[in-house]
């Protein structure tokens, strides 16, 4: 019970948690490229609209896997 | 010419900047080199300093000159008043001067009693006042040559060709559609943010230069300040929403949506700010990473340091194209979702419309 409560298992636990938000990131940013481009293939005429909405959503998603990135930041720098 | 005399200043200020390039190169003995530490090394080029550090090379005697720009220190303490000094005397946290001392890049005082207050000029403020001097001189230039009619009746000549985009682009995709009717009182402040917060991610890609986006406190004071701005162009509507929400039983509005209502006033403001820090944090920590690997794999081994560097250096490469897209990415996101907040704010009753 008492190796549970070492420094290291928060480090394991930081690194672990972005780990995940990876995942997290690269399912959400598939999914935005898959829209986007099947929204294209419908209408190439928009695909500069689309480009740019995906873009921007794109980064909307990539924050939020960054606010994970940063917990796990905080987990290992803080001891 | 305008642009004249613009160019002449920078290269001026620039000048005066490298000139004071200090030579300290006898405070550094380490015997030996110490061993390498990643993570430290990595910290540090994030963290404010107090002297702009650009390399370090290894003279054939074994020490080490440093190519920086020491910063004054001004800092306040209880006991000894006010003390404006170089940062050079510290000699890179190697030595203590008037009773303080570096440590980690902060200044702490001999003295365990003692309460100071730093208020050095550090990389971040330098780095914001020539962010903050080119803005300012740059755009009242621009102004004046429409003032005079150049780029209204005529073509736009110069830098007008190069801002009056950028500036069409905030006002017609973030502050018309977001702000319908009163996008002229919020554009001054829109397009300060926009700028002020791309020429600091631009400044903050080049090597040696402060990350002054990727600093929690400069985020902190941006989504302050657009906070209040949010909660000045409140209306009672808003109000109205937040205290009680239409359209949801009594129990559900008291119980739920009174603290979720009053949280949301203040996590969209604080989205904003980690959002911006995260980004750039990250971004150069990735930078740093793998310029930093090379060095791992030199310590190792000289030749696999040595064979690792052009994979290195070209992830680098695809890596910095990918942080010049963010830096435009997220001063626009900034932008934009505080004009989308405003806009929520004083927005007036919906148009209930069948949303089904």
């Amino acid at each position: 019970m008492n190796i549970l409560l070492d420094v290291s298992v928060s480090h394991l636990g930081g690194a672990i948690g972005a780990g995940l938000a990876a995942i997290g990131a690269g399912i959400g940013i598939g999914q935005i490229g898959k829209g986007a481009v099947d929204a294209i293939a419908r209408q190439p005429e928009a695909s500069n609209d689309i480009r740019a909405n995906m873009i921007l959503t794109a980064a909307f998603v990539e924050g939020v896997a960054l606010f994970a990135v940063i917990a796990g930041l905080l987990a290992v720098l803080k001891a | 010419m305008q642009g004249n005399w613009l160019k002449s200043l920078l290269v001026a200020t620039l000048g005066v900047f490298f000139l004071s390039l200090s030579m300290t190169g006898l405070a550094n003995d380490h015997g030996g080199a110490e061993k390498l530490d990643p993570a430290k090394l990595i910290m540090e080029h994030i963290q404010d300093a107090h002297d702009f550090h650009f390399f370090t090379l290894q003279k054939k005697d074994g020490t080490e000159f440093h190519a920086t720009v020491p910063l004054p220190v001004i800092v306040y303490s209880n006991t000894k008043g006010l003390s404006v000094f170089s940062s050079s005397q510290f000699h890179h946290g190697h030595s203590a001067y008037n009773g303080y001392h570096l440590e980690e890049g902060k200044i702490h005082a001999e003295d365990p009693n003692e309460k100071i207050i730093d208020l050095s000029i550090t990389k971040n403020v330098v780095q914001m006042l020539i962010a903050l001097t080119i803005l300012v001189v740059l755009m009242v230039a621009i102004a004046n040559k429409y003032k005079k009619g150049q780029g209204v009746q005529s073509a736009p000549k110069g830098w007008q060709n190069a801002i009056e985009p950028v500036i069409t682009f905030v006002r017609d995709e973030v502050a018309k559609p977001n702000l319908a009717g009163k996008y002229q009182k919020y554009l001054p402040y829109l397009l300060t943010v926009f700028f002020f917060i791309l020429i600091n991610n631009i400044f903050g890609l080049l090597p040696g230069s402060a990350n002054v986006t990727g600093n929690i406190a400069f985020t902190i004071v941006l989504g302050v300040v657009s906070f209040f701005v949010i909660l000045f162009s409140t209306n009672k509507h808003f109000w109205g929403h937040i205290f009680w929400y239409p359209g949801v039983p009594v129990v559900v509005k008291l119980l739920i949506m009174l603290p979720v209502e009053l949280l949301g006033v203040f996590t969209k403001p604080f989205a904003l700010i980690v959002r911006l820090f995260a980004n750039m944090v990250a971004g150069h920590i990735i930078i740093l990473s793998f310029i930093t690997l090379i060095f791992i794999f030199g310590s190792m081994n000289a030749i696999a340091g040595w064979g690792f560097s052009p994979m290195s250096v070209l992830f680098a490469v695809f890596i910095y194209l990918i942080e010049i897209m963010v830096a435009f990415i997220q001063a626009f996101i900034f932008t934009n979702l505080t004009a989308v907040f405003i806009g929520q704010a004083f927005e007036g009753e919906h148009h209930e419309e069948a949303h089904h």
